[in-house]
């Protein structure tokens, strides 16, 4: 029981942004313990992108095909997984909306114990110490786990290392389980758009926006980004019926880390900083000098969004253009 | 249909967070506590599920010590039928808690066990996966759908760029995220029928766990940030600002 493994995620044959943060994550681990790293990827065919795995830490690529696993297979992985369990000491996922479910049941099935949302992961000596955000980011909670670890690890959270070796690759054997929940599909929204908890860059509106129609300011700002931005909301809009609740951003809505979160009418509730305060560069624009939001922004402008959205979106294409 | 909700406790989000004497959990003086707002998608979708099926039960269950009684009696308020109190001191592995719930659970044959995903307190966002896999049962995470017909439900998830769709038959382990419906509030009526629903106290100790909490820290606070100007004329500076200093433009 010394080994790590890391679970990736592919969707449509291709692995899922976040693979190399999270082989970076299992990496440290698998050096401070002196220990290698397999990484698990669960795939109806051909994964593109393997082949890369190996630069990007891990030691040996599993790969184990099953029709099922088109689409997310819980039932599936979980049964994968345990039949390996007995190799590992820890086994991580990304805190994505599929690793946070798939995490719990590894956890459970494994008899081990899931650190959830981690940002931070040590040996320490038998144990592993995992560092993670509790009360919406208003606290920050140190563990110990012991026994087989599974953990979540934050998106966001480890930049992707370059292993000076190429790795191996095998076959992993998926045993026969009992498919209790069939996944049926993803719908993407009708409108192509980035997920926030994806996007580079975030342009957040609140209820300063005034109307529905007016999130067309923050459409052409995330436009001039050019397809590395977000358009995300406050709770507010959200409940409002502006903006669907995928764009949520806040304690009860989406944790999101991008490099640049730019709010635009949205005042700085405490349930909304929680979601976003982790963002690296935070911009405010709103017409109240004393609104919270400028508490926790890098780089304020006090004024009206109507006046300062057009403005912006003009000086970032241009820009860009350079 | 026969439903159970597992409820917990938590403080009000609006809250101020203090770190307690030991360094380990929150100071809790003068804090407000709720029901956790994740449960609440999960009672309604209880009581409505009842109400449409047209009998049936549904029982509200909380693991904790006596002070979870006043948040199980908002949930009796809300419509729920009666309350278990499974009373005991909660672990900091969830596998523990989830093995308490499950014990009890187990015989309970219930149609469905509803959850919120994830308890704004400690973030665990674990416990009804755990449960699930405890007692064998077909499980979904964060819904933000949820139909029920001939013994078969079906759900719809949030996940990264889109909604992801999937079926299962009853019974079924699913938790509950914003988006599934509207909680209702407790009616003046609710408050007074809820003193006289019924409401079980069953003593339980949780297994032995496998994660210790080693601190509890504030975050570090983000340096104070500045207003680079008023207005449009401060457009140019901020673009100058994001371009060499914070070099994310
Ligand atoms: C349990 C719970 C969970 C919650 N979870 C979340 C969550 O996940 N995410 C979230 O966001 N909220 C959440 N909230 C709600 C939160 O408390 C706030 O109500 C919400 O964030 C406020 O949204 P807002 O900033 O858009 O609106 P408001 O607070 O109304 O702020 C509007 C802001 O716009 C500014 N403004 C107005 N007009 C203009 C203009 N023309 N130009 C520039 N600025 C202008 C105003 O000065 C003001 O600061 C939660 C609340 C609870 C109780």
């Amino acid at each position: 029981m010394t080994a790590i493994l890391a679970i990736l995620e592919q969707r449509n044959g291709a692995l899922r942004k976040g693979s190399v943060e999270l082989l970076a994550a299992a990496r440290r681990l698998a050096d401070q313990a002196g220990t290698t790293v397999d990484a698990l990827v669960c795939g109806a065919g051909d994964v593109a992108g393997l082949d890369a795995l190996g630069a990007a830490g891990a030691d040996r690529v599993l790969v184990a095909t099953a029709a099922d696993f088109s689409v997310y297979c819980p039932d599936g992985i979980v049964a994968t997984v345990a039949a390996v369990a007995p190799q590992y000491r820890a086994v991580l996922v990304s805190a994505t909306a599929t690793g946070k479910d798939l995490a719990p049941r590894l956890a459970a099935r494994l008899g081990g114990c899931c650190g959830m949302d981690v940002t931070a992961v040590d040996i320490d000596g038998a144990n592993i110490r995992a560092v993670r955000p509790v009360y919406a980011g208003k606290a920050i909670q140190t563990v110990m786990l012991s026994g087989t670890v599974v953990l979540a690890v934050r998106p966001g959270a480890y930049a992707g290392v370059s292993a000076a070796k190429a790795g191996t690759r095998e076959p992993a054997n998926v045993p026969t389980y009992f498919k209790r929940l069939t996944v049926t599909g993803i719908r993407a929204p009708e409108k192509a758009s980035i997920d926030v908890a994806e996007a580079r860059v975030i342009i957040a509106g609140g209820r300063g926006l005034g109307d529905p129609k007016h999130f067309a300011l923050l459409e052409e700002l995330a436009e001039a980004f050019g397809g590395e931005a977000a358009v995300g909301a406050s709770r507010a809009v959200v409940d409002a019926g502006w903006i669907e609740h995928g764009a949520q951003v806040g304690q009860t809505g989406k944790t999101v880390a991008p490099e640049l979160y730019i709010a635009v009418g949205v005042s700085g509730a405490i349930q909304h900083l929680a979601g976003m305060r982790t963002s690296k560069v935070i911009v405010a624009v709103n017409r109240d000098k004393d609104a919270p939001i400028f508490k926790v922004a890098d780089y304020g402008i006090v004024g009206d969004l109507f006046e300062v959205m057009p403005a912006l979106t003009a000086a970032v294409r241009a820009a860009k253009a350079h | 249909m026969k439903i159970a909700v597992c409820l917990r406790r938590v403080p009000d989000t609006t809250s101020k967070i203090v770190i307690g004497a030991g360094g380990k959990a929150i100071d809790e003086a003068g804090l407000k506590f709720v029901p956790n707002p994740y449960d609440e998608y999960a009672l309604e979708a209880a009581i409505a599920l009842k109400d449409a099926a047209g009998a049936g039960e549904t029982v509200v269950v909380a693991f904790g010590p006596d002070n979870v009684q006043e948040t199980l009696r908002t949930a009796l308020a809300m419509g729920i039928d009666r309350a278990v109190h499974l009373q005991g001191a909660p672990s900091a592995d969830g596998l523990s808690n989830a093995r308490v719930l499950a014990d009890h659970l187990k015989d309970g044959s219930y149609d469905l066990v509803l959850f919120g995903k994830l308890a704004v307190d400690d973030y665990g966002q674990q416990t009804g996966a755990m449960v699930a896999e405890l007692l064998g049962l077909p499980c979904a995470t964060a819904i933000t759908a949820l139909e029920v017909a001939d013994g078969r439900a079906t759900v719809a998830r949030e996940v990264e760029g889109g909604v992801e769709h999937a079926g299962c038959s009853l019974p079924a382990v699913f938790t509950c995220d914003k988006g599934l419906n509207t909680p209702r509030l407790p009616s003046l009526k609710g408050i007074m029928a809820a003193k006289k629903k019924p409401l079980d106290i069953v003593p339980v100790t949780a297994p032995a766990g496998k994660v210790e909490i080693v601190s509890l820290a504030l975050p570090a606070e983000r340096a104070a940030g500045r207003i680079v100007g008023e207005g449009a004329a401060a457009v140019p500076a901020l673009i100058q600002l994001l371009t060499t200093e914070a070099k994310v433009l």
